[in-house]
């Protein structure tokens, strides 16, 4: 019961959210403020995120077909397959989820708690729309870039890693990176990321607008909202996967 | 004026506004007192809008607020304006952004004119050189101030203001109440002031309405609250070692 009517409520905070903005000026500000808070404030953790993840595929792909019947340059056609189908939009999605979503959360809630909200609508303001929909459209523009971004840094780290390893020569590892490459891939990435980005602002946002109480709640909003948004993530992945590879 | 007709509203099975129905006075503070936990807050949030009453009717010279559609109810928006009992300053906004900021959604005033509105709410509320301050810098009396400058911003016709003394020492809490009292005269707003400061309700109460247990219980002004009360009014402002003193000293009338 709890869950139909939370549903419902995001349903009509989604209403609330894709509105037409008061001003187009104050809304373009707003904006250009959230490319940079959600999109270049998060550049490093994806790097680091990327890196790292890149390099333990491919060393773990190397040591799991270390065969003279397979041919070597599976490791970089592995790396890049699995950077591009599933850990760059998911892992970089739930990493996001986290550190987004609870700054999201934890922003909005604090605005309700202290009645900035309220100020906004007595001022006239629609709070969600106001609040919400600028980090929505930059969420919207800057996940795809972060994503492609950690497809390309999650590559690079999985070839330092072989080649600093002597596992695989760097002619063999770009042979798998360049090997039967196709655009669809990418599109299949982009979509999710698209998706997630909108599960990760909107619920983030949801539980932020309409927490209750004190700086506690504000707090549990920020854990429910990272919870919601990342289950939300797994199983939306799912979905997109059965109906965009099978 | 605004008027409060009949208002009823219940949370979870528990009456907390029970048959509510004040005028509140064009060009005057109007005063709505009452232990905590007696519904003014609630009545304040019903008349502004933030919550909506079970029944009842709300007018705002004569336009049913209740009954208006979300663009309506827009617009009769722009002409109120609210100062919240913590100041509901934006936190990402300095000073001069933050009394801009209505002025930025709803008129078309370069950003000049603009800046010239927020100097002189500034000076009205004498904080000429705080601009550039961030609401973390400011001090309770201050916030105060710049929440009333952030409301006088557009003009309004309304002045909404939720307990504007708490957390302020006597004498801070003196000056907003006057700053409350001259803003209303100059501008000839609709003032409705909510708070239990005994000291503003002598100070500035021209009209008072006190709320107990959600229904309207007594209403005067500052004149006849100490010597024309109900039992439970007199229960409430006499409450204090302070004002138990003054009921020793004989009223003058």
């Amino acid at each position: 019961m709890a869950l139909l009517l939370n549903l419902g409520l995001y349903l009509q905070f989604l209403g609330k959210i894709f509105r037409r903005p008061e001003k187009g000026k104050v809304f373009r500000n707003n904006f250009i403020t959230e490319l940079e808070n959600l999109g270049l404030n998060s550049i490093g953790i994806v790097v680091i995120i990327s890196v790292f993840m890149g390099a333990v595929v491919a060393l773990q792909v190397a040591y799991n077909t270390d065969n003279p019947l397979i041919p070597a340059y599976l490791v970089g056609y592995s790396t890049r397959q699995s950077m591009i189908l599933e850990f760059s939009p998911t892992i970089i999605a739930l990493i996001l989820a986290g550190k987004i979503g609870s700054n999201i959360a934890s922003e909005i809630g604090t605005m309700r708690v202290t009645e900035q909200i309220d100020a906004l609508e007595v001022m006239g303001i629609n709070a969600a729309g106001h609040l919400v929909l600028p980090k929505v459209i930059a969420s919207l523009i800057v996940n795809p870039v972060l994503v492609v971004f950690s497809i390309f840094v999650g590559t690079i780290g999985g070839w330092i890693a072989i080649t600093s390893s002597h596992l695989v020569s760097t002619h063999d590892f770009l042979t798998g990176i360049y090997l039967d490459y196709s655009n669809y891939d990418l599109i299949y990435a982009l979509i999710k990321t698209v998706v997630f980005a909108f599960l990760i602002t909107t619920i983030s946002g949801f539980y932020g607008f309409y927490t209750q109480g004190g700086a506690l709640e504000v707090g549990r909003s920020s854990t429910k909202a990272v919870v919601s948004a990342s289950i939300m993530i797994i199983i939306s992945n799912l979905i997109l996967t059965q109906l965009l590879l099978i | 004026m605004i008027q409060a007709l009949n208002i009823h509203k219940t949370f979870h099975n528990q009456l907390v506004l029970n048959n509510v129905s004040v005028d509140f006075h064009p060009g005057a503070t109007n005063l709505i007192i009452g232990k905590s936990g007696s519904g003014k807050t609630v009545l304040m949030k019903i008349l502004v809008g933030l919550i909506t009453p079970d029944s009842g009717k709300i007018s705002f010279n004569d336009r049913d607020f209740l009954s208006m559609n979300t663009k309506q109810k827009k617009t009769l928006r722009q002409e109120i304006g609210m100062l919240f009992q913590g100041g509901a300053l934006f936190d990402s906004m300095t000073v001069q952004d933050n009394i801009m900021f209505p002025l930025s959604l709803f008129s078309s005033m370069s950003y000049h004119e603009k800046l010239d509105r927020v100097n002189f709410c500034l000076k009205r509320v004498n904080l000429e050189k705080a601009n550039h301050l961030m609401p973390s810098e400011l001090s309770g009396g201050m916030t105060k101030r710049v929440a009333i400058a952030r409301a006088i911003a557009p003009n309004p016709k309304y002045l909404f203001c939720d307990e504007p003394n708490s957390g302020l020492d006597p004498k801070t809490s003196g000056i907003i109440d006057n700053l409350i009292k001259e803003i209303t005269k100059e501008y000839h707003i609709t003032t409705i002031i909510n708070t239990h400061d005994m000291n503003s309700v002598l100070e500035t109460g021209e009209y008072i309405t006190y709320i107990h247990e959600g229904q309207v219980n007594w209403q005067g002004n500052k004149q006849t609250v100490l010597s024309e009360g109900t039992n439970e009014l007199n229960d409430f402002m006499f409450s204090t070692a302070l004002t138990r003193k003054i009921k020793t000293v004989p009223l003058q009338s």
